[in-house]
């Protein structure tokens, strides 16, 4: 319970932006000469450069979707695709230079990994800047690494699973997600072994008009389990900034893996992030989501249930300020018998923000004695604000339990009233009801993440009256 | 003896119904007063509008707190001043244990942090007066809490945040003959020479188990008699009708 009760605030550390520096800046805009220079660039072999030049082709060929949040703003020809930082990776904090060591340290990394965290990486633009993992778990066979690294050293797993789980062609931001990823995450947790404190990333990005394409590849395998925290900011610029980094987790026969996300990107970000999970027998996958920061987000998880018995938990919060449009929500397709999954998503809008519910709920004709229960439910601070709910249900069989619950509401002037009357001032009492609100959803954030989202909810609150 | 509250000729409003139509109060320190009135009087009126409650509205007249025009304050500046209101119904407030909430508001009230340790052994021995279970202080502000349980969780928030001015909006109502007698066993504990309580209340109960200093017959939206306690005792017999 202590962890709500989080009341300094400093906005500043998530603004702090460092000049830009770079070893390396490619040219604007995208066509076969720039992807090639990253691939070169990279060290990339043969098969991943065949890979990109392939993606770009998809990605010249897909439409900007036509539903959703309006993406006129982002001009891709005028975003740098790939800024590469001047460090190397390291695997010693000291050595990381010290001007992104500084943005890390006040931004709590790798402090949180001193504390309670089998492993941590940080990327600062493009490239991860550094990584490290506790000893046993090394031993045990567990592999963390940056994505470059793993597609040099493990060539024959990135093969089979690199875009597999989301094809290519999914839509125009994974297109061009595959002909430019950068940096990005490696996890494989072999058979039966249980990594029981989690692993950490961290995601930043620094340069104005610049776009962060990191790839997230997480396996893991038979009986093994897993908790995976990804951490995600950038400073204000007035350009607008591009993330479209792609997640792909496969969680094998009875194997766990929980994915816990904060994004608090800044509020001139497109977030257009795309997360798939591909569920085996017995196996279960968790999200824990909560996305405060960017301009537009177009962010929707997605579990694939192949396994019989196979399971899925989404825990969502979305917070959409001023100026903010954030569509999210969750997709669960149950492709097998007695599977199960539950959605628990909530949304706070204030001054004019929209946040959007976005879902799909698919059951497969042989899924029988499924399971899927949907709650979602959206707060609005004020009369301008908005909240949508936009649920589709595809269900091809009679032999389910399913249910679909939705709320919409305003905050309580009653409930206001009688805080005030306490001496809470305005701000102190909405602060409180919008932190009850998310309270079901921060106390499953690792403790870190739900001090930093009460942070947020405060200093959001902290501008929205005057 | 110094005022503390002083309400002269006001006019207020719920939505846009005038309800008070120019009721004068004056509370001085160490006093205990009761207004007592039938449904649709204006006793929610009175205390909402010292409150500033947005959906009441004054429309005329004045109400000074320890000398000082309290009309344009918000809500938590008059509770900072010193006044306290319980609810008739507290609201739920999901999120937030009873006793961190409590800790909040005193540290809100008093501008200073709270030893959370002493602050918390203190805030249990109320709690064992008002007999009330202990666990609820773990639990979300008064969410899940029967109705009594509310009603004594005001009666300790009073406690806690130890006003000069208390105003017990219908705190009786609804509850039985024991949870009466407790919640006029915490009154008794907060009442000194240097604070005052104002209960407003339909029936005269409460009255049985606590010292009154006045009695005030509020109907249509005026204060037609004021008397000692033998006035409630009066009312106990013969109802409203005489003063309609």
């Amino acid at each position: 319970m202590s962890k709500i009760q989080v009341e300094d605030i400093n906005r500043n550390i998530y603004d702090i932006k460092n000049e830009d520096e770079y070893a390396f800046k490619i040219q604007k805009g995208l066509n076969r000469e720039i992807v090639e220079e990253i691939s070169r660039q990279k060290n990339d072999p043969e098969w991943m450069k065949e890979i990109r030049l392939k993606a770009l082709e998809t990605y010249n060929s897909l439409e900007l979707p036509t539903w959703g949040p309006d993406l006129s703003e982002l001009k891709m020809d005028e975003i740098a695709t790939y800024v590469k930082p001047k460090s190397k990776l390291n695997t010693s904090w000291d050595d990381v230079p010290e001007e992104i060591k500084n943005t890390f340290d006040t931004l709590g990394i790798p402090e949180a990994e001193r504390k309670s965290l089998a492993g941590v990486g940080a990327q600062y633009d493009s490239e991860v800047v550094y990584h490290s993992m506790k000893e046993d778990l090394l031993k045990q066979g567990v592999i963390y690494t940056d994505m470059e690294t793993a597609v040099r050293e493990y060539p024959e797993i990135v093969k089979n699973y690199f875009m597999k789980c989301v094809p290519v062609n999914d839509h125009k931001f994974v297109a061009l997600h595959a002909a430019v990823w950068s940096g990005g995450s490696f996890v494989y947790v072999p058979k039966g072994v249980k990594v029981d404190i989690p692993l950490q990333s961290y995601f930043r990005l620094n340069s104005p008009e610049s776009g962060q394409f990191e790839h997230t590849l997480i396996i893991v395998d038979e009986g093994a389990s897993l908790h995976f925290i990804e951490g995600c900011s950038a400073p204000k610029y007035n350009k607008v900034n591009l993330h479209a980094g792609c997640v792909e987790l496969y969680v094998k026969d009875n194997a766990y893996l929980r994915y816990s996300t904060i994004e608090n990107w800044s509020k001139n970000m497109m977030n257009l992030n795309t997360k798939k999970a591909i569920v085996g027998k017995n196996a279960q996958i968790d999200w824990v989501t909560g996305s405060f920061g960017s301009k537009v987000s177009m962010l929707y998880p997605m579990s694939i249930l192949n396994g019989e018995g196979a399971k899925t938990e989404y825990t969502g919060i979305t917070f959409a300020g001023k100026g903010q449009n954030l569509d999210t929500g969750f997709k669960v397709i149950h492709n097998a018998p007695n599977t199960s999954s539950v959605v628990n998503s909530k949304s706070i809008s204030k001054e004019g923000g929209a946040c959007t519910y976005r879902a799909l709920v698919r059951i497969a004709e042989n899924a029988k004695q499924s399971k899927c229960s949907v709650s979602c439910e959206s707060l609005m601070l004020d009369d301008n604000s908005r909240s949508d709910t936009i649920p589709v249900n595809d269900i091809q069989t009679d032999e389910v339990e399913f249910s679909h619950e939705a709320k919409i509401g305003k905050i309580s002037d009653k409930e206001i009233f009688y805080l005030m009357s306490r001496g809470l001032s305005e701000e102190d009492a909405k602060a409180m009801i919008v932190r009850g609100f998310a309270y079901p959803i921060s106390k499953e954030l690792p403790v870190e993440y739900a001090v930093e989202m009460n942070n947020l909810i405060n200093m959001e609150l902290k501008g929205a009256i005057g | 003896m110094k005022t503390l509250l002083e309400m002269k000729d006001l006019h207020a409003n719920a939505g846009e119904k005038e309800i008070l139509k120019g009721l004068n109060l004056t509370i001085h320190e160490g006093e205990v007063h009761v207004v007592m009135g039938p449904n649709g009087a204006g006793k929610s009126t009175l205390a909402n509008s010292i409150f500033h409650n947005p959906e009441y509205t004054v429309t005329a007249g004045s109400i000074e707190f320890e000398g000082e025009n309290i009309q344009d304050f918000t809500t938590d500046k008059i509770a900072k001043k010193g006044i306290f209101m319980s609810f008739q119904l507290p609201e739920e407030i999901p999120g937030i244990s009873t006793l961190n909430f409590l800790k909040f508001a005193k540290g809100k009230m008093t501008d200073r942090p709270v030893k959370i340790f002493e602050f918390k052994k203190q805030v249990e021995e109320y709690m064992q007066e008002l007999n009330m279970n202990p666990k609820l202080i773990e639990r979300n502000l008064n969410v899940g809490f029967s109705g009594g349980e509310k009603k004594k969780n005001e009666i300790l928030q009073m406690l806690v945040l130890n006003p000069k001015l208390a105003i017990l909006d219908e705190t009786d109502s609804g509850l039985d003959v024991d949870a009466i007698k407790t919640v006029s066993k915490g009154i008794e504990m907060f009442k000194n020479d240097k604070n005052a309580v104002l209960i407003i209340t339909h029936n005269t109960r409460i009255l049985s188990h606590l010292k009154v200093d006045y009695v005030h017959i509020l109907v249509d939206g005026k204060i037609v008699k004021t008397g000692d306690s033998r006035l409630a005792k009066e009312i106990e017999e013969n109802g409203y009708a005489k003063y309609k």
